[in-house]
């Protein structure tokens, strides 16, 4: 009983269970942490969703839902084709560096779509996530959400929530609140305008 | 605490008080806290809105329980359970009202007890704790009204849901799985708004309990401040309480109960007359149930978060990202940690500092105020650049600090309160 004290080796065995302890913690915390992303069930509703655009008039545009989150599928006009690539100095990003697109579709340049003729992209505003609306008309005079978007528009979208501007081809002006194009989703064009977003390969979706 | 007086116990309350003295200790608690605790003698007017915020607290979480006796927290069921509360629920409307007021109420009375502490110094030496506690709760009332917000699943509660925990997804590398974390799915959807609702009920009202008894044992540690900003326990009698300190019990009791009769006033009118306040309480896009398709035209949260929404707003994207907004309304709220010592005035209260920090106190409740107005509006015309001054006001009044208390010229701080007899 009138042992002395080993101080030392006292520290140690707490310091060693202290660590283990710590180290159990963080391996009991992952379950709960793990519980928080997308469940099985949610991300099996994320799978792909099929459209036919073969119905759309030009300057008319249509929106799917995927994954809960607006697709926006635009007919473009032939006149607002024949000038995607004139207003590139208005733009941000103009050749989509710093956006979100598969490959193959920043690969179109300007037209930012498989088909330059119906154009396909993600409806939420690059800047807080709003629904951008559609402007599809070249120099008209616009009044969107109370916004007279002027005479050199040259067709796209208005975001009102914080007037962000995007071109035909999603692609954001200079000098308003968000920082990116219009991230477009993979999809893929298949047989008579059918669109399939969320894959990259028409076949895929058999 | 004697255990000789166990066997008197039964029908003689003094007993029973020594019977439980004994075992808890109750008669301790009651002196330290309440009945022996000293506090200055000269509170005025702004010391109210301690009491007023805990009278809140209560509010919110009676009312919440029983909100979440016939509230349904799924995608399918939110909207239709809350207007079941509303229309078909005996009362259902007033405890509503009563919980949706009570939140606009928890954060004026709390912008106000904040303001107070910038006025008289109460985050100085040796509080600084108490105001670290106190900033945390802020930071918790926000997450827990922001989630309180969402539960209604009206559209203005989904797209507000949207944009705040877009917020992360701007973070550079981890935002968008910390995004899909977050929301636990790719949307804000069903799995987000019942994870709100085990955080509103459940987790961070335990964490708001905790700490605001922390944040009461720091106070009742130190001792109070008080409007001269001069430290009572200094001065003591002879029987060794503070010369300029009365007990709290009854003298501050019985005052806050004045304020809480004035308080009640205004909050029942609230509730009877006006539980909308013309869309600064309720807004109007939220009585329309939550569509992940139609977007508002115009997101703007409830007041108490637009001063701070407008600062997110004020900033531009740079260099592709717009991470740099969310990282300015989060130093707005990081830099109140740091009042403490950014004040380095040699005195505490506005009482005895000088006029620039009367002028920069001024400045900063406008620049606030203003903001508040601008998160309300679309950012076009006037409205960004009132946002950027506005936003540089409000941050000078605190990263200049450090310069202007210590030019400022001070008046001599009397060694007893203003007024004593």
């Amino acid at each position: 009983m009138a042992e002395k004290i080993d101080h030392g080796r006292r520290r140690l065995l707490t310091a060693a269970t202290v660590g283990t302890g710590a180290i159990g913690v963080v391996f009991a915390a992952v379950p709960f942490l793990a519980s928080w992303s997308p469940s099985a069930r949610a991300r099996a509703l994320g799978a792909p969703v099929e459209l036919d655009a073969s119905k759309l008039e030009p300057g008319q545009m249509v929106v799917v839902a995927w994954r809960g989150q607006p697709i926006y599928v635009v007919r473009r006009t032939k006149d607002v084709i024949a000038h995607l690539g004139d207003h590139n100095e208005l733009l941000a990003d103009p050749n989509s560096d710093n956006s979100v697109q598969p490959d193959y579709i920043k690969a179109t340049g300007a037209a930012r779509a498989r088909n330059p003729e119906y154009w396909v992209g993600l409806g939420v505003c690059t800047h807080l996530g709003c629904a951008p609306t559609s402007a599809p008309v070249r120099r008209g005079e616009f009044q969107v959400a109370g916004v007279d978007l002027g005479k050199d528009w040259p067709g796209g979208f208005y975001c009102a929530c914080h007037g962000s501007k995007y071109d035909a081809s999603g692609r954001v002006f200079k000098n308003v609140p968000a920082p990116k194009n219009l991230t477009i989703p993979p999809y893929a064009l298949g047989k008579d305008l059918r669109i399939v977003v969320g894959v990259d390969d028409a076949s895929q979706n058999a | 605490m004697s255990a000789s007086s166990d066997s008197a116990g039964a029908g003689n309350s003094r007993g029973l008080i020594a019977w439980i003295d004994a075992r808890f200790p109750m008669t301790k608690l009651w002196k330290e806290q309440v009945a022996e605790y000293y506090a200055p003698k000269n509170f005025n007017f702004w010391y109210f809105f301690g009491s007023l915020a805990m009278l809140v607290l209560v509010n919110q979480i009676i009312t919440g329980i029983f909100l979440t006796m016939d509230y349904k927290p799924n995608a399918a069921e939110a909207f239709g359970s809350v207007q079941y509360i509303m229309n078909d629920v005996e009362w259902g409307w007033l405890i509503r009202y009563m919980h949706t007021t009570g939140a606009s109420a928890f954060f004026i009375v709390v912008y106000l007890h904040m303001f107070r502490g910038l006025m008289y110094g109460s985050a100085r030496k040796p509080r600084e704790l108490i105001w670290i506690f106190g900033c945390l709760i802020f930071v918790l009332l926000m997450a827990e009204a922001f989630m309180g917000y969402v539960l209604p699943w009206g559209n203005m509660s989904f797209w507000g849901a949207q944009v705040i925990t877009s917020l992360f997804g701007s973070l550079p590398v981890i935002g968008g799985s910390l995004l899909e974390w977050i929301r636990g799915d790719y949307v804000i959807a069903d799995a987000t708004l019942n994870r709100f609702f085990a955080l509103h009920v459940a987790a961070l009202p335990l964490a708001l309990i905790f700490l605001v008894i922390a944040h009461l044992m720091a106070l009742h540690e130190v001792g109070s401040n008080n409007p001269d900003g001069i430290e009572i326990k200094k001065l003591k009698g002879p029987d060794g309480h503070p010369l300029d300190g009365i007990p709290f019990h009854p003298y501050y009791t019985v005052k806050d109960m004045v304020g809480v009769a004035g308080f009640l006033l205004i909050f029942c009118a609230v509730i009877f007359f006006a539980p909308t306040l013309g869309g600064f309480f309720l807004e109007r896009a939220n009585f329309t149930p939550a569509n992940p398709l139609l977007t508002p035209p115009d997101i703007t949260p409830v007041w108490y978060f637009t001063p701070f929404y407008a600062m997110l707003r004020a900033v531009p994207s740079f260099a592709g990202t717009q991470v740099w907004g969310v990282l300015v309304m989060g130093s707005a709220i990081v830099v109140l940690f740091f009042v403490p010592w950014l004040d380095r005035s040699p005195v505490k209260s506005i009482r005895y500092k000088g006029p620039i920090y009367k002028i920069m106190l001024t400045l900063f409740v406008l620049s606030f105020i203003t903001l508040g107005d601008v998160g309300m509006h679309p950012p076009a015309g006037i409205y960004p650049l009132l946002a950027r001054i506005g936003t540089a006001v409000y941050f000078a009044f605190f990263l200049l600090m450090p310069w202007y208390t210590k030019i400022d010229r001070v008046k001599p701080v009397p060694e007893r309160v203003t007024g004593h007899v």
